[in-house]
């Protein structure tokens, strides 16, 4: 079942110069696709492709200026049901810092239920299972500047699985994290997806967007390619055209290739790499 | 030159939250070296290279680059500041001005420079960036795209002519393309010259391919501090301190452990594969 669906979809920005003129510049030009319910989807594309601002038509952060973008159904240019969409499509940004709004772990935590009114009994069976879904249960009364920025962008993750979502968009989550903390974010993605959430990963890393089930490839406001990791990264010259790349064991797979090495074409991971050399 | 000795930082010192930042630090970086630091979020990192140009003063220990005590209360900043420049994370939220030449003009201005000295290191670090000076010069830097206005705040850094360049993760959040670019940026400034690099990265690819020396930080102690492959041998070590490998040199070593007759450390996809088919034909 898809659960976003997007049709033709144009997005605009609009701003006035010193003349007084309406400059518009089209960040999103005619795109069509539709992600699957409880999928896992990662968007890759170099800056300024409009991967953020198609993020932010996925909640009704931003409206269509042509085109529609349908969540679960809804229509989100109906700005009746505004409040549906966004409960049903969160976001994590970057920047942890950025996203935390409390002094303490769990009152950031219970910040959205807070405001949609949620019950307080509910509100503390939310906080505590998301605390628990992201491991970080055993932090819930400590200061969030104290933590490193993996555990500040868990707090951030717990945050937006607080209100129930039925789909999570993540902008480049792990953009400032050390090796272990793009790692437990990563890890905390891949759980939520298995619960059945609906994933959505905007990355700049490949090996992240190797673990997606489907993978779309932006560039100038147009989706260029689609498929599964193993169609995509298989295309390495076009990745190369749009500032893109290949995963380290796609590449030396490809290196190996190249020396007369035979090895199946669809490998992505390290694990598999080693497996078929030492075969 | 830049010589660290014996750097000791304490955080909130004698409350109960105190937390020792730095703990006996000491190195050395050569006149055109090109060192890169690592180490896992809160291992110090930061608080060294706040240190390293004179916005923390540490509780004891000193850094003399060129032989300028920079942790002596008596020495100026702006001896300090034409000595070690550094680029933040992220230093493009820091533009500020209306016009890109006025941006990177901020810092040698406040070196009290003749206006012709200004104008001229002005038009050399924008061009250095690979930036076009003439088509850039009056734009505004908030009209720029990411990329572009992240080499105007390094060409900032620049135009301070340092002896000392350090940069905070500079590659953050850009594309495979625009990340490379930056890298090539950097080692073009290192070879330009006889300056010391400086670059803190969480990339060990980067990290092993481009530097001379690595320093590993841990807990606040320099944990080590040799050539990549001298470091990047010791992976036990490395991942019990949260840090990773390279690409490369984590293939090749799991290859290793299933029983490849791999000796050599590959810091590279193309050493690896060049080590790989040797073993395999």
């Amino acid at each position: 079942m898809e659960f976003i669906k997007a049709d033709k979809l144009t997005f605009e920005y609009k701003k006035t110069n010193d003349a007084g003129q309406e400059i518009s510049t089209e960040a999103i030009k005619g795109v069509s696709f539709s992600i699957e319910k409880g999928s896992f989807v990662a968007i890759i594309g170099q800056n300024g492709s409009g991967k953020s601002t198609l993020a932010k038509n996925m909640n009704a952060l931003l409206i269509p200026t042509t085109g529609k973008m349908y969540v679960d159904g809804i229509d989100t240019s109906d700005l009746t049901r505004l409040w549906d969409v966004r409960q049903r499509v969160a976001m994590v940004f970057q920047n942890p810092d950025n996203q935390i709004v409390s002094a303490i772990v769990e009152d950031d935590v219970a910040f959205g239920p807070e405001n949609i009114g949620v019950d307080p009994a509910e509100i503390r069976q939310r906080v505590d299972a998301a605390l628990s879904g992201v491991e970080m249960s055993d932090y819930r009364k400590k200061a969030p500047h104290l933590l490193s920025g993996g555990q500040k962008q868990k707090i951030a993750i717990a945050g937006a699985v607080a209100m129930e979502p039925e789909c999570i968009v993540f902008d480049e989550p792990t953009a400032m994290l050390d090796p272990a903390g793009r790692q437990e974010v990563l890890n905390v993605i891949r759980k939520l997806n298995a619960r059945g959430i609906t994933a959505i990963l905007i990355t700049h890393f490949m090996e992240e967007a190797a673990q997606a089930d489907q993978i779309l490839v932006m560039d100038n406001g147009e989706i260029k390619m689609e498929g599964s990791p193993k169609e995509i990264f298989r295309r390495a010259d076009e990745l190369k055209a749009f500032c893109l790349d290949v995963p380290a064991p796609v590449a030396l797979a490809s290196a190996l290739r190249e020396k007369g090495i035979e090895l199946p074409e669809d490998i992505l991971t390290t694990e598999v790499l080693v497996e078929e050399l030492i075969k | 030159m830049i010589e660290v000795k014996n750097l000791t930082h304490i955080y909130s010192e004698d409350l109960p939250h105190q937390q020792k930042a730095l703990e006996d630090v000491s190195f050395t970086a050569g006149d055109g070296e090109f060192v890169g630091i690592i180490g896992h979020t809160g291992s110090g990192k930061s608080t060294l290279l706040q240190h390293l140009n004179g916005l923390l003063k540490p509780k004891t220990g000193t850094i003399i680059v060129d032989g300028l005590d920079i942790t002596d209360k008596k020495t100026s900043m702006i001896e300090v500041r034409k000595k070690v420049g550094l680029v933040f994370q992220y230093p493009e939220y820091q533009l500020f001005e209306e016009t890109v030449a006025k941006d990177v003009a901020f810092g040698p201005k406040n070196l009290g420079l003749s206006q012709e000295e200004i104008d001229e290191r002005v038009r050399q670090s924008i061009t250095a960036v690979g930036l076009d000076y003439d088509a850039i010069k009056n734009m505004s830097p908030f009209e720029l795209s990411g990329g572009q206005k992240r080499r105007v705040a390094i060409a900032g850094v620049i135009a301070m002519n340092p002896d000392v360049l350090i940069l905070d993760e500079p590659t953050a959040g850009l594309n495979p393309k625009a990340h490379q670019d930056i890298l090539n940026l950097v080692t073009g400034i290192h070879g330009q010259g006889n300056r010391t690099v400086i670059l803190v990265s969480h990339n060990m690819n980067d990290i092993a391919r481009i530097c001379d020396r690595v320093l590993v930080m841990d807990k606040g102690r320099l944990a080590m501090n040799g050539t990549p492959k001298e470091v990047f041998a010791r992976e036990e070590e490395l991942k019990s301190m949260g840090l990773a490998l390279p690409d490369a040199a984590e293939i090749t070593s799991r290859l290793r452990k299933a029983g490849m007759n791999i000796n050599e450390i590959c810091l590279t996809i193309e050493e690896a594969a060049e080590e790989i088919a040797k073993v395999r034909k």
